[in-house]
């Protein structure tokens, strides 16, 4: 183990979320083709998306999204901008601060009607 | 005080696979790391293996990771580490034994870069001249020692054997922004491959691992933009 610095941990982040958004990307070209098969197939399965787990699924999928793109702002930045090296603990905390402002929102309005382990 | 060194040993000629092995010592506070492992070389156990020369933080030899991070062992008082201590090879090298890593795929990154200075023109008869100011451009980089701290604590550089890694770059950086210089081109052109500067995450490992305190990733940053915004 590398006791490492906080660029690690976001870039551990960045790497994980970016899986993340590509397994989904997966799940959805599935699930949408099945609309192919016929309107009967497609309607049988998304209830699957009302499920709590899967609503719940669906405010990470957002924060995945959310965290890859602002960070990736953020590396953009490092490259282009000449002071992005010297700002760096700001657009650390510029970068986990806009990510918490958007997502935890987010949460309050995709899971207040969700009925928990339903 | 006393001390528990952890060491990560591994001898080539017996062991599968690198294990830890503890040591209790006796140890001053303002004993170096390095003096804490030649306690554990000289009296307790003689098959202990690790680089040292200078002993003072010049020479680059030994670099290894200190509780999780690359540190010169001849930098590090053992009373700021702490009492309990591990002490590990660093990662992205190959182990020949012990605490002593292979450095040769290092070297040959390093003189990739051409690492000394290229003029076509024939040397004038004082001397090349240079301003202070051009002088202080790459000032930070020409303090490297080359003891690999900085690589070896590059997530890409572990991953990623063909990475060329911070040291190589800093490196770079010192002669590319010399004004007396003339190699900048062939030396973008072996950083700018797909193993190059690009290569770089921007993680910060190697900023904090350096004992020099080089900023490594401003001068990483550095080149890449000289590639971004000089073509
Ligand atoms: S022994 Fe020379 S740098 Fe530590």
């Amino acid at each position: 183990m590398y006791r490492g610095q906080s660029g690690m941990w976001l870039w551990v982040f960045h790497r994980l979320t970016g899986v993340g958004i590509l397994a989904f990307l997966f799940l959805h070209v599935a699930d949408t083709y099945l609309v192919g098969l016929g309107p009967e197939y497609y309607n049988e399965l998304v209830f699957l998306y009302k499920l709590w787990v899967f609503r719940l699924a669906e405010w990470l999928l957002v924060g995945a999204v959310l965290y890859h793109a602002i960070n990736g702002i953020r590396v953009v930045l490092m490259d282009f901008w000449e002071s992005g090296v010297e700002r760096h603990t700001q657009l650390v905390f510029g970068t986990l601060g806009l990510f918490l402002l958007l997502w935890l929102p987010a949460g309050i309005f995709m899971l207040k009607d969700v009925k928990w382990f339903a | 005080m006393q001390v528990t060194l952890k060491i990560l040993r591994f001898d080539p000629e017996k062991d599968k696979k690198a294990h830890f092995k503890s040591y209790e010592i006796e140890a001053d506070p303002l004993d170096r790391i390095l003096d804490a492992l030649n306690t554990v070389k000289w009296y307790k156990d003689g098959t202990l293996t690790f680089r040292r020369s200078c002993a003072h933080g010049v020479c680059g030899s030994d670099a290894m990771r200190i509780n999780g991070r690359n540190r010169l062992a001849c930098k590090e008082l053992v009373g700021d580490i702490g009492k309990k201590i591990t002490i590990e090879p660093m990662l992205g090298f190959r182990i020949l034994k012990d605490l002593v890593v292979d450095m040769e795929p290092f070297f040959e990154k390093y003189r990739s870069i051409k690492p000394y200075l290229i003029n076509y023109e024939d040397p004038p008869a004082t001397e090349r001249f240079q301003s202070a100011e051009d002088r202080e451009i790459f000032d930070e980089t020409t303090k490297c020692i080359l003891c690999g701290a900085c690589s070896g604590s590059c997530p890409p550089f572990w991953s990623n054997s063909e990475f060329i890694g911070p040291a190589a770059i800093v490196n770079a950086h010192r002669f590319i922004f010399d004004s007396r210089d003339q190699g900048s081109d062939e030396r973008i052109a072996v950083l700018s491959q797909s193993e190059g500067v690009f290569r770089c995450r921007t993680v910060y490992n190697c900023t904090d691992a350096c004992p020099r305190e080089i900023p490594v990733t401003k001068a990483i940053e550095q080149i890449k933009r000289v590639m971004l915004y000089n073509r």
